[in-house]
């Protein structure tokens, strides 16, 4: 287990626990009155930590280490049945993006999102999750071959940022994500996106011109992380936290704004303290919303998708 | 020199037919190139397009002087002109947004980051939407997603050609989502404007980074450029950062984009107007 900075009453509780528990393997005493007192005190005490986070801690549990990644969403909910499909059929195959098709109770469905890597090895394989051009061109291969298929889309959307890179440049990085906001913009299959973890900037809208675009509980999505913010706005690192909150970038504050479509409930805790029940909440939600979705004519669900981003941003008319 | 002449009489047409007030250079001011330092008349330079004759440098100039150079006499007319910021977010850093907005319309006499206007070029109906450097950076909030938005359901409608000139530092953190959304907005009304098959020129100045990049920017059925801008999606310090090394010399300029596939041509702006004109009539003919 590994503890966030404000989860210190937590993480006390739990080394309390974990000894009453060697205790009473050891068969010396029975502890099973207090073991079971404080594991609802733990869970107590979470409920009451993560009811009030600020947006900052909300972007600490966005990154936490032990938090699902994309591939465990993807694995589970299709029973791993998954299959990845590599590949943008011109420069390379971008770990950092991953697609591929899987059937979530018995319905084929393309899953598309940024792995971040689950070690320190795997997290420089996967790039940390920063993906290249090449990664949002196989996202969009893999978008129009569902489509070709009559396949609904879901993206999966867990990424700092898209790749900062010289090759990045120079493969047209700017063109790849702008080329998937207008084509996913005019796709004849469900779409629906869903930022799991970190919602960094172009980087992921370039796979979240959804239907709809729904947010985990203690996610973040704007358009630029809250040290970066800091950093350009207060030129100092020092003000991350008051950059969180200036920018409103919570899963709440996102679906006030009309941003987003809706949220999907965390385990109390946060997504890691139990993933099945994670990977079971996400996929409920993605049924029931492409149940809905298919219910609409190809035609309608395309003028109501460039409806609904035609119609954000906040301006007045003098 | 005649030619030269008319020139510059069809640019102050321009700016004097301006909604807004334009400063006008008083003689006898100099202006000194920043790339290599050659010091000319203001008002040769303007007659020479804010090119240096020395070392072709293009400088950044706004939507008043595009339109003046653009337009048929220097005619045109401003479409939607009264938007403005409502600051969403009451967004505050070490500077109230509403102050940073008060403060750029006060040093710019512009209202945002972008301007749409039609008129005719070589006597093709077009519209021109030309972001300005000058106000916070050239970044794209709500204003500027709408004002696009909006200039592309005219074209729609009336059967246009659409001319975006993009400058810009990218997004405008103050919006924060907003101002991230505004890419899939220009986006998905681009996706609108291709199905009409109303062609869309992209013409990208210097610099032209960020979101802008990574929406508009980069969708054009043409993507062309002036000599020498700066176009990239992460700004040159960044990638710098990120890969530890200094940058190839022409790293992200018109020219590098060129060489990597992602623009059709380079134009010099001498040669816009009548590029433009004829890449219009190719559409129309
Ligand atoms: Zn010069």
């Amino acid at each position: 287990m590994t503890f966030l900075d404000f989860e210190k009453p937590i993480q006390e509780l739990w080394e309390q626990l974990d000894k009453a528990k060697q205790t009473h393997e050891k068969g010396k005493v029975d502890m099973s009155t207090t073991i079971a007192d404080l594991e609802n005190k733990i869970q107590e005490t979470r409920k009451e930590i993560y009811s009030n986070l600020t947006p900052w801690q909300k972007v600490q549990v966005s990154r936490h280490p032990e938090r699902p990644y994309v591939l465990a969403y993807m694995n589970a909910m299709t029973y791993n049945t998954f299959q990845e499909l590599h590949g943008d059929r011109s420069v390379k195959d971008d770990k950092a993006m991953i697609g591929g098709f899987g059937s979530i109770d018995g319905k084929t469905f393309m899953l598309i999102g940024q792995q971040k890597g689950i070690n320190t090895k795997m997290r420089q394989y996967r790039n940390f999750g920063m993906a290249n051009p090449e990664g949002y061109r196989k996202a969009l291969r893999l978008m129009k071959l569902a489509e070709k298929f009559n396949k609904p889309i879901v993206t999966l959307i867990d990424t700092p940022g898209a790749h900062p890179g010289l090759e990045a440049e120079e493969r047209g990085q700017g063109e790849a994500i702008a080329r998937n906001l207008l084509e996913m913009s005019q796709l004849t299959v469900p779409v629906i996106c869903i930022v799991i973890g970190e919602g960094a900037s172009g980087g992921a809208l370039g796979i979240g011109i959804g239907d709809k675009v729904l947010m985990l509980e203690h996610t973040w999505y704007s358009v630029i992380s809250p040290e970066s913010c800091s950093s350009i706005l207060w030129r100092s690192w020092d003000f991350k936290e008051q950059a969180a909150t200036a920018l409103k970038l919570t899963a709440e504050n996102m679906l006030e704004q009309k941003l987003i479509d809706g949220i999907i409930k965390e385990p109390i805790g946060g997504a890691h303290v139990n993933q099945e029940e994670s990977f079971q909440n996400v996929k409920k939600e993605i049924l029931k919303q492409v149940a809905k979705l298919e219910k609409i004519e190809a035609d309608k669900r395309i003028e109501a998708r460039i409806e609904k981003f035609s119609s954000m941003g906040v301006f007045v008319e003098g | 020199m005649s030619e030269k002449v008319s020139w510059f009489k069809r640019i102050r047409g321009g700016i004097t037919t301006s909604t807004r007030e334009k400063k006008e250079a008083p003689e006898g001011l100099w202006y000194k190139c920043p790339s290599c330092k050659h010091i000319v008349d203001t008002n040769d330079n303007a007659i020479h397009l804010w090119v240096c004759q020395k070392c072709n440098h293009h400088q950044r100039i706004g939507s008043a002087e595009y339109f003046g150079i653009l337009f048929d006499e220097g005619k045109f007319k401003e479409v939607n002109a009264n938007l403005v910021s409502a600051d969403p977010l009451n967004f505050s850093d070490t500077q109230k947004y509403t102050e940073r907005l008060a403060a750029s319309e006060k040093k710019t006499g512009l209202k945002d980051a972008i301007s749409t206007a039609t008129g005719k070029i070589e006597g093709v109906e077009t519209m021109v939407a030309c972001m300005d450097f000058t106000f916070i950076g050239g970044s794209m909030g709500a204003v500027v997603g709408e004002k696009i938005s909006r200039a592309i359901d005219c074209c729609i409608k009336k059967k246009t050609p659409l001319i975006i000139i993009s400058k810009s530092g990218g997004a405008r953190m103050m919006e924060a989502a907003h101002s991230l959304m505004q890419m899939a907005k220009t986006s998905v009304k681009l996706a609108q404007l291709s199905k009409a098959k109303i062609p869309y020129i992209s013409l990208i100045t210097d610099p032209t980074t960020g979101g802008v990049t990574a929406s508009f920017a980069m969708l054009g059925d043409l993507n062309i450029a002036e000599p020498g801008a700066l176009i990239g999606f992460a700004g040159p310090r960044v990638v710098r950062e990120t890969i530890g090394k200094d940058l190839p010399k022409d790293f992200q300029t018109s020219e590098f984009l060129l060489e990597h596939g992602f623009l059709d041509f380079i134009v010099e702006r001498k040669n816009l107007k009548s590029r433009l004109a004829q890449t219009l009539k190719f559409f129309a003919a």
